[in-house]
């Protein structure tokens, strides 16, 4: 095979797979930030991917289906909220009780509306995001380095360009601005943040609001992008492999972004070394499916050292007692 | 008062939802992972058991079933209620079929994909590798690179024998063709990942295949996605999923389990029920391939023609296609 055609492909398909992960990621860090323990990412991401589906399918529209995606997962991030900010209540038993009902919800509905069994229709073309191809890109396809570089950057939905512009937003707000030192406060020592006549509710529902759009457009992506019609669990775990990430990258935005190019990587390659002989011995195709998972093992086992989280994450913030 | 009313009026209720269910040789069916919508497998076998109903007029029992536990559940519970013959679907069932079946001697029972060898079971095995067979003839004629693609469900040797039977029907028809072969994975998930099915098949077009022949259930809905999106060809599998992007599918290798669930319940409806393996090839018209208006334009006559010689060659036994399944090896790559 060609060896050039190979890397390319498979840097094109780690950004694909990658996308997903590093908005969960973001999501995540943005909430746990805040000091909101997040396991509903996964949750959130597939009522999105199901909203974009369906709303996408109903009205032919890929736009539509994404406005949808963040309505229903802000609607799950703002009930998120209110059990762990209002009510105080356990914030991990919040996120998980998101995860199921939205597993749930997504096959029972489809089911009710498009009686495919919790899948929804196909969607034609103009109900999804397609790849775009950067104007001019084109002509570099057949030069040497440059046209897998070529490649590897162009040909991607209109989200996975959105996406690269959020990372370093995410780093800046929450290192430079007003808004994020103060988020960042309140997840390390909300009564400090308090004490200085700041709202630490409102600033933590702030942040789950972030991690609510960010997953939601995770979410149409998955449906409406990387496939083009929703399909029990699809999310497949991505959830908490952001999570995984999250930790992998010590709460902070840029190692994030390398921890899930890493994941994405690893399931890319999964996905494509299969049956390709390495020195004349053929890799067994269950080795190649075991490595993400043994990478993600020896990893955070050997290299990563201590991942220290905010402080005051997973602890509802009482003013007095 | 008024609560012990309505009391009373669920306990009635409950009675008689008992005394409904109570069945005698009606038939039920228990689909497996994927569900009965799945386009492929299970729809087939759902639209084999709708045929009998609408024709009969015997409503028959079913459950589709969502993890790995429910299977025997399932299956004994409709054996408790009496059904029979009860059908499960799928190679996975068969620890369980097999079980319940030896509790109840006197309920007939039919397992499609696997054989169970117990006198009251019918197990009813297709031979897929004739099938997949012609639908490689067809791909290799197709294709015009010279390179097909194969993306399989979970690894099980059963997926290995469509694999196994393609590979053959593209060598056969094109020597010098290459054949790529994935497997989605190792568990029943790869049966419904469609997201993975589209990143195999982009690999497998980006090293230059042009048809790509899924056997992977619901995941294959990814397969045919990606391949229509791509501007390569592909082959569905078990049902006629030639409608799915028109023009853009060749053929689908046709599976009839919809005809083998209406047998059997016919069977258990006149009486003739029989135990034992039934083995369906395309002699018994088991397998095929799929041809209508979706596909025509894609099919020339001398794909057609070199697809019916083969067919009236194995039905003739001049040529032999090698089963996977019978020592786990295969004749080419």
């Amino acid at each position: 095979m060609d060896w050039t055609v190979l890397i390319a492909e498979v840097l094109s398909s780690t950004i694909r797979m990658s996308v997903p992960l590093i908005l969960a990621c973001l999501a995540g860090l943005w909430s746990e930030r805040s000091g909101i323990v997040d396991i509903g990412l996964e949750g959130k991401m597939l009522a999105a991917a199901f909203a974009a589906a369906s709303a996408s399918a109903f009205y032919g529209s890929a736009w539509i289906g994404l406005f949808f995606a963040i309505a229903v997962s802000l609607c799950f991030a703002l009930i998120h909220g209110y059990a762990s900010i209002n009510q105080r209540g356990n914030q991990v038993v919040s996120g998980v009780a998101i995860n199921m009902l939205a597993a749930g919800l997504a096959v029972v509905l489809g089911n009710e509306w498009f009686r495919e069994g919790g899948r929804t229709p196909a969607l034609p073309p103009e109900g999804r995001f397609m790849s775009i191809d950067i104007p001019g890109i084109s002509a570099l396809y057949d030069m040497p380095v440059l046209g897998i570089f070529a490649k590897i950057v162009s040909g991607h939905s209109i989200i996975t360009y959105i996406t690269v512009i959020l990372v370093p937003l995410t780093a800046w707000a929450l290192a430079r601005t007003r808004f994020g030192l103060r988020l960042r406060a309140v997840g390390e020592n909300p009564h400090a943040v308090d004490t200085a006549g700041i709202s630490v509710a409102l600033l933590r529902y702030k942040a789950v609001i972030i991690a609510g759009i960010l997953c939601g457009l995770a979410g149409a992506f998955i449906s409406t992008s990387l496939s083009a019609s929703f399909v029990r669990d699809m999310t497949a775990g991505r959830g908490f492999m952001a999570l995984a990430a999250l930790i992998f990258a010590n709460w902070r935005a840029w190692p994030a972004l390398y921890a899930c190019l890493l994941f994405g990587f690893l399931q890319a390659s999964g996905n494509y070394m299969q049956g390709t002989a390495i020195g004349g011995v053929t890799i067994p195709v269950q080795f190649i499916n075991m490595l993400p998972y043994v990478l993600t093992v020896v990893l955070l086992a050997g290299f990563i050292g201590k991942s220290i989280p905010p402080k005051a994450s997973g602890i509802p913030y009482t003013k007095d007692r | 008062m008024l609560r012990r009313t309505l009391l009373s009026a669920v306990a009635a209720l409950a009675l008689s939802a008992t005394a409904a269910l109570a069945a005698d040789d009606k038939p039920a069916i228990v689909f497996d992972i994927g569900g009965k919508f799945d386009k492929s497998f299970n729809e087939s076998m759902f639209n084999g058991s709708e045929k009998f109903k609408a024709e009969s007029g015997i409503a028959y029992g079913e459950f589709e079933i969502a993890n790995e536990a429910q299977r025997e559940q399932a299956i004994r519970n409709f054996a408790d209620q009496g059904y029979s013959p009860i059908i499960a679907a799928g190679f996975a069932q068969a620890a369980a079929v097999e079980k319940v079946a030896k509790e109840y001697p006197d309920l007939k029972f039919a397992i499609v994909d696997m054989v169970v060898d117990l006198p009251n079971v019918q197990s009813i095995v297709f031979n897929e590798h004739e099938g997949s067979y012609l639908v490689g003839v067809m791909a290799a004629m197709a294709s015009k690179s010279g390179k097909v693609g194969f993306v399989g469900g979970m690894d099980i040797p059963l997926i290995r024998k469509f694999a196994c039977g393609y590979a053959q029907g593209v060598k056969a028809a094109k020597p010098d063709a290459t054949i790529f072969q994935n497997m989605t994975g190792d568990t029943g998930a790869a049966w419904n990942d469609p997201v993975k099915g589209g990143e195999i098949t982009k690999g497998q077009m980006a090293q230059g295949a042009d048809v790509i022949y899924a056997a992977a259930g619901a995941t294959g809905l990814g397969v045919l996605q990606a391949a229509a999106d791509g501007g390569a060809l592909s082959i569905g599998v078990d049902a006629n999923q030639n409608h799915l992007h028109p023009g853009k599918v060749l053929t689908s290798m046709l599976k009839r389990v919809d005809v083998a669930v209406y047998n059997v319940m016919k069977a258990g409806k006149d009486g003739t029920f029989k135990g034992g393996i039934l083995a369906l090839g395309l002699k018994e018209d088991g397998v095929g391939y799929a041809m209508d208006d979706n596909n025509k334009p894609l099919v020339t006559a001398e794909m057609q023609a070199a697809v019916e010689k083969a067919k009236a060659d194995i039905i003739a036994g001049t040529i032999k296609v090698h089963d996977y399944t019978a020592d786990n090896t295969c004749p080419v790559q």
